[in-house]
């Protein structure tokens, strides 16, 4: 971190403290109560994300809170709506970490909202957890990235739907960074697996008229589409495609349609045959996660939404964070740390969920799942998936001092391809 | 030769949509002088009452052809009456005022919705072949009802008294007013005809699109730039505009892409008002509607 | 006798700035004076908008394209040369230049009114879409990504002459308070030119300030660009309070927003979009801190009855107050006349005029 300068030991002694003794500072002040900051939009046009997330959060806390807490006290949970602006992120983040003094903070959907702040929380040495599915990439020491990437979801997901329907393939893709890194991944898969990729087409977050795309998929005739579309926007393309008649003639798989719950806003019939892959389903069919969803509805009442891998993966974040915690025996960022990387795993609704050490990322169970009637049936499940991506670039083992998000610009220049 | 057919088509119907998604917005600004930011949650509100009625075992054409214009219809006059009566003469303040009615909006859906909300429905009357391809049905319906909407509007304008009147009002408030038009009258009825064409068009796109409280923001700019650039005459201005957008919209998205399918569109829409600094209509088709 | 007194409300305004710039780092919490880099970049913003739209009458449409123009254009110098000093003055510049630019084609083809509007928030969105479509290794400047949606990192601020001495967030504060202070002092005193009162005249009636033989084109040219590079000052503030520039800038929500600030602080002066852009943020985060009702709709309610109740935005409103209660103890009625006379004409009324 270029921040981490002598001038800045001399600003404040407060400032300097928590430099120079992270988690003892502040920490210790306020010793009654362990601190947890939730940033998370809540409003705006990233809620319908953000809200099922802060949802399972509070319910992991009151959980933890419940059996007694940790190490003897009681999780005191802060959540702040950065109302889908980037500002409000830094405001939030600084307030959680220079202010709020917090043992650990939860926060961030979008790739730029997340690296905004994990800035901010290298330099206060904050813990921070990020448990967004995303592009991969991100290798720092006191980062967790406990959410699917996409090497664990598409590396099953394309073999799979191309011995089903066929070899050629046409991706559509949200134009952004996420979209394009997972339609590289999805390219090289098809690649690898013997098949052609027909077409590659991205598209801006906010287009919703989908028709001369599917025209061309139309003229192109490949065996399926691979969707990375994002968003409300994007949701108009399998409504548009279904409202041509394509849903029955040329199928379609996804990493990302479902993950804003996309799934109940088209109806049954535009969505039946898809097949997705994610590291969470709320059909999971254990006790472990029947008992989860039950109690998710129970405290959010009937018209609760869908528990997505975002939401769970927040539930399960919260745990995950609490058993590296129990483990130190202190919220001493540096025991902490160490405790996790042993590494710790918890066993929760996704199945179990295990830290990797050398990429802070998570090992974690992949499903693949077919849509029937706006519900998943699920085909397969790939029991700990490693994070083969990040893992290509990142060790924290061997290289601890470093803070980078390696796929900021694509692969390609992450040296893979 | 299907391809050229299908394709052309495509592009009326991103034409038609672009009408749909504009004509709320502009009856309000052409009458009223009014910059309507809540017109995307107009039509966003126009979505919900199809998406919520269809929930509740409502028939979709009654939701979507009667309901959703009626209801979002009635949410303008209220809307009119309430707010945006006392800052007539304060363009200015309008744009505040309907800033915080969007957010309003917004927040209200989501409060008691949630921030999605699952629906049932999906386009009806199925596809339609064109030799190897095929199109939605509902979508060439879409461009019917753009064409009959546009009719309608334009026969009210030209041959109904209260065409008349709106006309004159619109033209020379002062004289209409002192010609014994109660124009605060008038007023509230455009408002809440503009509101019920763009909650009209929200119901429409309702099938073929995500309904979410936060989805306004994805139509208001592409609105907003389309009826400027048409010109004060709500008609002319608004199909000339969004035949010219939408179509350099389709071409260049199918030759090049979407993403610059989108940026040709906001260029060309650029370039027009350098060229006709009063928008189509302020230069050519000055006499019409 | 007004304009004196403007000068003493304005050197007051720029005095308690002073003392805020040397106080506020003794009486706040550390993270509010990190934090408050970002709001004073936006404070600088308003101001750039009040100038140009309060006191020139160009309502324009997107303003944070400058700023945006100025973060980026900051950034990527920053990461080429090594050095933030001189990426400072290209900022200002490529921002002023690009709005010269923009302005020419606007002024020279006669665009006003909602048209001029369009044109600057259609720009705007084009930088929208562009910039986020630059996701992939090809599109750089230099050795600088642009990095598409996710954006790029910028580099802090550091003593000139010193790359290795980097400012710290909590420094930043006082380069962005004297900025704005600065920046409004400047504008202040341009207000009160020759030139300053020429575009007052071309506000209140062009064609009539055209007859009187000023060339109006380039005098709203010049504005706009002297807008324009404020703005890109702001952009370079506000990209080193969040580090990292996104085109996020660009978008919709926030090119509206600061036409809000200004609304809600009042046209016609300058200090008012000032206290209106920290006033609605600070609104805006502290409403963020709370879970139980929307966000959206608490402000959107605060901002219509806002509109209803303080139609003439908050500093007018507030003058207004103060000079009710002068002229009810002191002052003849006859001034009171004069000075309502005064009272500078909207622009919305030529809106509502044409067509």
């Amino acid at each position: 971190m270029k921040l981490d300068r002598r001038r800045f030991l001399q600003t404040t002694s407060a400032t300097a403290a928590v430099m120079a003794a992270p988690g003892i500072i502040g920490r210790a002040a306020a010793d009654d109560t362990i601190k947890m900051v939730s940033i998370l939009d809540q409003s705006g046009g990233l809620d319908i994300y953000g809200k099922p997330m802060v949802d399972t959060t509070v319910m992991a806390v009151e959980e933890i809170n419940a059996a007694g807490g940790l190490l003897g006290k009681q999780i005191d949970l802060k959540t702040y709506d950065p109302q889908s602006n980037i500002q409000f992120y830094t405001q939030f983040a600084t307030q959680a970490a220079a202010s709020d003094k917090a043992d650990v903070v939860h926060a961030g959907i979008t790739s730029a909202s997340r690296e905004a702040i994990r800035a901010t929380f290298n330099r206060f040495r904050t813990l921070y957890f990020y448990n967004t599915l995303y592009e991969g990439g991100v290798c720092d020491r006191s980062t967790y990235c406990t959410g699917s990437t996409p090497a664990q979801t598409v590396e099953k997901l394309v073999p799979y739907v191309m011995k089903k329907w066929g070899k050629k393939v046409y991706i559509v893709a949200a134009d952004y960074n996420y979209g394009h890194i997972t339609a590289d991944w999805v390219e090289k898969y098809v690649r690898d697996n013997g098949g052609e990729n027909v077409a590659t087409e991205f598209f801006p977050l906010d287009v919703n008229n989908f028709g001369t795309t599917i025209k061309k998929i139309q003229a192109a005739k490949p065996d399926l589409v691979m969707s990375a579309l994002v968003g409300g926007a994007h949701v108009a393309f399998y409504r548009q495609y279904a409202a041509a008649g394509m849903n029955n003639s040329i199928p379609i798989a996804s990493t990302t349609f479902g993950v804003g719950n996309e799934h109940t806003l088209i109806s049954a019939e535009e969505g039946n045959g898809m097949i997705v892959a994610y590291s969470y389903l709320q059909e999971i069919d254990t006790p472990t996660n029947k008992d989860f969803v039950g109690r998710f509805q129970a405290k959010y009442g009937a018209d609760a939404p869908y528990i997505n891998e975002l939401a769970a993966r927040s539930y399960e974040g919260a745990y995950l964070w609490a058993e590296g915690v129990k483990k130190a025996g202190s919220t001493d960022l540096a025991a902490v740390i160490e405790a996790l990387d042993t590494p710790v795993s918890y066993n929760g609704p996704s199945g179990k969920l295990e830290v990797e050490p050398k990429t802070h990322h998570a090992v974690q169970n992949v499903y693949l799942a077919e849509l029937q009637g706006q519900k998943y049936n699920i085909l397969e499940t790939y029991e700990q998936q490693q994070p083969a991506d990040t893992l290509l670039v990142c060790d924290l083992v061997k290289e601890p001092n470093q803070s980078k998000f390696y796929f900021e610009n694509g692969l390609e220049a992450a040296g893979i391809k | 030769m299907d391809l050229a057919i299908a394709l052309a088509l495509q592009i009326i119907y991103g034409i038609a949509n672009l009408v749909l998604i504009s004509l709320g917005l502009a009856i309000i600004f052409g009458m009223m002088r009014v910059i309507n930011l809540a017109h995307g949650e107009f039509i966003m509100l126009g979505g919900y009452v199809v998406v919520i009625s269809t929930n509740h075992g409502v028939n979709l054409w009654f939701a979507m052809l009667i309901l959703a214009p009626v209801v979002v219809g009635l949410i303008g006059v209220i809307v009119e009456r309430l707010l945006i009566r006392h800052l007539y003469g304060r363009m200015v303040d309008t744009l505040l005022a309907t800033w915080g009615l969007s957010l309003v909006l917004i927040g209200l859906i989501t409060t008691i919705f949630g921030a999605q909300t699952a629906t049932t429905i999906s386009a009806p009357l199925g596809a339609v072949p064109i030799g190897e391809y095929s199109t939605s049905g509902y979508e060439l319906f879409l461009i019917a009802v753009a064409i009959v909407l546009s009719v309608v509007v334009y026969l009210a304008l030209k041959f109904t008294r209260i065409g008349l009147v709106a006309r004159g009002t619109m033209q020379a408030a002062d004289m209409a007013s002192a010609l014994g038009v109660s124009t605060s009258k008038v007023y509230a009825i455009t408002f809440g005809v503009g509101a019920a064409v763009s909650g009209f068009a929200g119901a429409l796109l309702a099938p073929l699109t995500g309904v979410l409280p936060t989805i306004g923001a994805t139509y208001i700019a592409k609105a907003f730039i389309t009826v400027i650039s048409g010109g004060t005459a709500i008609l002319a201005g608004t199909t000339s505009a969004s035949v010219l957008l939408g179509g350099i919209n389709g071409i260049v998205s199918f030759g090049i892409g979407p993403t610059m399918g989108e940026v040709a569109l906001l260029v060309a829409a650029v370039i027009l008002l350098r060229l006709m600094p009063r928008g189509i209509t302020g230069r050519i088709f000055r006499k019409s509607l | 006798m007004i304009r004196s007194r403007e000068t003493r409300w304005s050197l007051f305004a720029a005095a308690v700035g002073v003392v805020f710039l040397f106080a506020a780092p003794q009486v706040f919490e550390l993270f509010t004076i990190i934090n408050l880099t970002t709001v004073l970049a936006l404070a600088i913003l308003a101001l750039s908008l009040a100038l140009v739209w309060g006191y020139g009458g160009i309502l324009c449409f997107g303003q944070t394209m400058f700023f945006g123009l100025g973060a980026y254009a900051y950034t990527i110098a920053a990461i080429n040369i090594g050095e933030t000093t001189a990426p400072i003055f290209i900022a200002i510049f490529v921002a002023a230049a690009f709005a010269a630019i923009l302005g020419y084609f606007i002024f020279y083809g006669r665009v006003s009114d909602v048209y001029l509007a369009v044109i600057t928030l259609t720009v705007t969105l084009i930088f929208y879409s562009l910039l986020r479509s630059t996701s992939g290794p090809e599109y750089k400047i230099g050795n600088a990504l642009l990095g598409g949606f996710n954006g790029v990192t910028s580099p802090p601020l550091n003593i000139p002459g010193d790359p290795s001495n980097v400012l710290y967030p909590e420094d930043m504060f006082y380069v962005a308070m004297a900025a704005l202070i600065l920046a409004y002092l400047f504008c202040v005193w341009l207000t009160q030119t020759h030139f300053g009162r020429v575009m007052v005249a071309i506000r209140e009636n062009e064609l009539r300030a055209e007859l009187l033989g000023y060339d109006i084109r380039l005098y709203k040219l010049a504005l706009f660009a002297i807008g324009g590079g404020i703005a890109g000052m702001a952009g370079v503030l506000f990209a080193n309070g969040i580090g990292r520039v996104t085109p996020d800038i660009f978008n919709l929500y926030n090119t509206a927003l600061t036409i809000i600030w200004v609304i809600v602080g009042g046209r016609g002066t300058l200090i008012g979009p000032v206290l209106g852009a920290i006033a609605l943020f600070y609104l805006t985060s502290g409403l963020g801190t709370q879970a139980s009702i929307n966000n959206n709709l608490v402000l959107g309610i605060i901002l219509i009855v806002f509109v209803l109740l303080v139609p003439r935005g908050i500093l007018p409103g507030v003058i207004g107050i103060w000079d009710r209660a002068q002229s009810r103890s002191k002052l003849l009625r006859s001034e009171k006349r004069m000075r309502r006379r005064r009272a500078p004409r909207r622009p919305e009324q030529e809106a509502a005029n044409d067509g």
